[in-house]
């Protein structure tokens, strides 16, 4: 009996004739999409220069409106600050209403149709209905940053009271206690703690949101950002990318202190 | 021990937190609350444009039904782009992040040098939103998918490499050592020692990003980056809702199936 002299690791897919398939579809995926895509491949190749000359004059950066970009910046923070607020209240009972151990089944039905909704589209999507409703300005990126927060929220609450320990429920039900006080005696102490620090995590997440929602016009630096751009003003948006990526450190460095706190 | 005495220690009635504990509690409320209103006070809002938001979107609702379904062939072919702006973007990142990932992961990168240059690349890849990528990119390449794809790549770099550095930082380092000391050189310790004890986590990271990216790439046309954004602009420029209605429509379902494709593949795999 001879032993194998190689070896190589085993493959996500153990059939080579499977395995070589899937890579040559893949290949003839890129290919055929390349393809349908319609580049203008002549636009592309001045690429290079025109990135060159973009970051020429990028540098160094302006910060010679630091007024204008300070009180853009407060406007992205102040909107995260009060959508987060308004989301962590909201998304209680939808939350509730979308765990399905809790809620009867229509609501349950009702409340994650609603989490899927407001999911499926992306932040930016829900900017532009806002500002086509309540106008350009700071309340449409309140808004689109509330649903956003919101939808987040209730769903991993919805989780969290699904996966509960149901022990504790029974427990205090044993006890005669009406909905309201197991609510408060054997779901909220269990589901309280992770829940605020999916909240601090999501305030995080919303400031990082609240920088772009301006490009469509709903308030924040990141309306400066898109101007900035579509004037050429290239030392000034490379200005205001740092103080976004500066924010946005800040934020991280906050929610991870504040969550270490709570463990 | 006196009667009073063993009441304070034996309460008839239960309660978790000591009066102390609820104090607190309740300042931290005030203080969310302080900054909630101020917050609100601050922000330059006109709260009369509130009043009537629900006539506004009513009357939006109104004119998105009935959706025009004869605009729905040129959304197909938009719809497409979409998918491949997102498909091409993650399959380009794949490239770039695997590499930065063995940069930022402490066990695999050369010196502490090469570390703070990978996590910088993850960090400053993350903290620029797809959108901003997608700015930047229509400017060097002009509008298109091209900008969109490489807008969806910049932003997923960060996310994947550092998943994945996270997943190399905690493999088991005796199949490491079992390879080196077979006088292997370093590419074949990582690609026989470390490559496939994180691939499990590489695919699961990849199909994961690929279902968000799909997500991201529906807006990229807003700043002229391809995709089915494009259409959804021009059409709510032109007040056409009932094209609007289409599209949103087609969203919905093209995202819906892609989590639920994800959600499907990445049971399979781990």
């Amino acid at each position: 009996m001879t032993a194998p002299t190689t070896w190589s690791p085993p493959r996500l897919i153990s059939n080579p004739a499977y395995r070589h398939a899937a890579t040559f579809a893949v290949i003839a995926y890129v290919v055929w999409s390349l393809g349908t895509l319609e580049i203008d491949w002549g636009r592309v190749s001045q690429g290079l220069p025109r990135a060159a000359n973009m970051f020429a004059r990028m540098v160094p950066p302006d910060f010679g409106r630091w007024e204008l970009l300070g009180t853009q910046l407060l406007e992205s923070v102040l909107m995260a600050f009060a959508a987060s607020f308004v989301g962590v209240i909201l998304a209680v009972p939808i939350g509730l209403c979308a765990a399905g151990n809790v809620a009867p089944k229509p609501i349950y039905l009702a409340a994650r149709l609603v989490i899927i909704l407001s999911r499926t589209f992306h932040e930016i999507i829900w900017a532009i209905f806002f500002v086509k409703i309540v106008g350009f300005g700071a309340l449409a990126g309140v808004l689109t940053l509330i649903i956003a927060s919101t939808s987040f929220l209730s769903k991993m609450l919805a989780e969290d009271i699904e996966n509960m320990n149901p022990g504790q429920v029974e427990a205090v039900r044993a006890t005669g206690a009406s909905f309201p006080k197991i609510l408060i005696y054997a779901i909220t102490p269990q589901v309280l703690p992770r829940y605020l620090g999916v909240s601090i995590y999501r305030l995080d997440a919303n400031i990082r949101h609240s920088t772009v929602v301006g490009v469509v016009g709903a308030g924040g630096i990141g309306q400066v950002l898109a101007a900035s751009f579509s004037r050429y003003d290239y030392d000034f948006s490379l200005a205001i990318l740092i103080s976004i990526i500066a924010l946005v450190f800040l934020g991280e460095i906050f929610s991870n202190w504040v969550r270490g706190k709570f463990r | 021990m006196t009667v009073a005495e063993h009441a304070t220690r034996h309460p008839e009635v239960w309660r978790r937190f000591s009066p102390r504990q609820t104090l607190t509690r309740y300042a931290w409320y005030l203080g969310i609350v302080a900054v909630a209103v101020i917050s609100f006070g601050k922000l330059d809002i006109t709260w009369e444009y509130l009043l009537d938001a629900h006539v506004q979107a009513a009357d939006l609702l109104v004119r998105m039904y009935p959706p025009d379904w004869s605009y729905a062939e040129i959304v197909v072919d938009s719809l497409l782009e979409t998918v491949h702006i997102a498909t091409l973007g993650t399959i380009a990142t794949l490239f770039v992040a695997f590499p930065c990932a063995f940069l930022a992961a402490r066990n695999t990168t050369f010196n502490s040098v090469t570390w703070a240059i990978g996590r910088f690349i993850l960090v400053a890849s993350r903290s620029v939103n797809t959108v901003v990528w997608a700015l930047i990119f229509v400017a060097i390449f002009g509008p298109g998918p091209l900008a969109g794809i490489w807008a969806i790549a910049a932003r997923s770099i960060g996310f994947m490499g550092k998943l994945t550095a996270e997943a190399i930082e905690e493999i088991d380092q005796g199949a490491v050592e079992a390879i080196e000391a077979t006088g292997a050189s370093r590419l074949q310790v990582l690609w026989i020692g470390v490559l496939p004890q994180v691939l499990p986590v590489i695919y699961g990271t990849v199909v994961y990003r690929w279902d968000i990216n799909i997500r991201e790439s529906t807006v990229l046309g807003l700043v002229g980056a391809g995709g089915i954004g494009i259409l959804l602009y021009s059409s709510m420029n032109q007040f056409r809702w009932d094209e609007v209605s289409v599209i949103m429509i087609s969203i919905f379902a093209v995202v819906v199936i892609s989590e639920f494709v994800s959600a499907t593949v990445r049971k399979r795999i781990t």
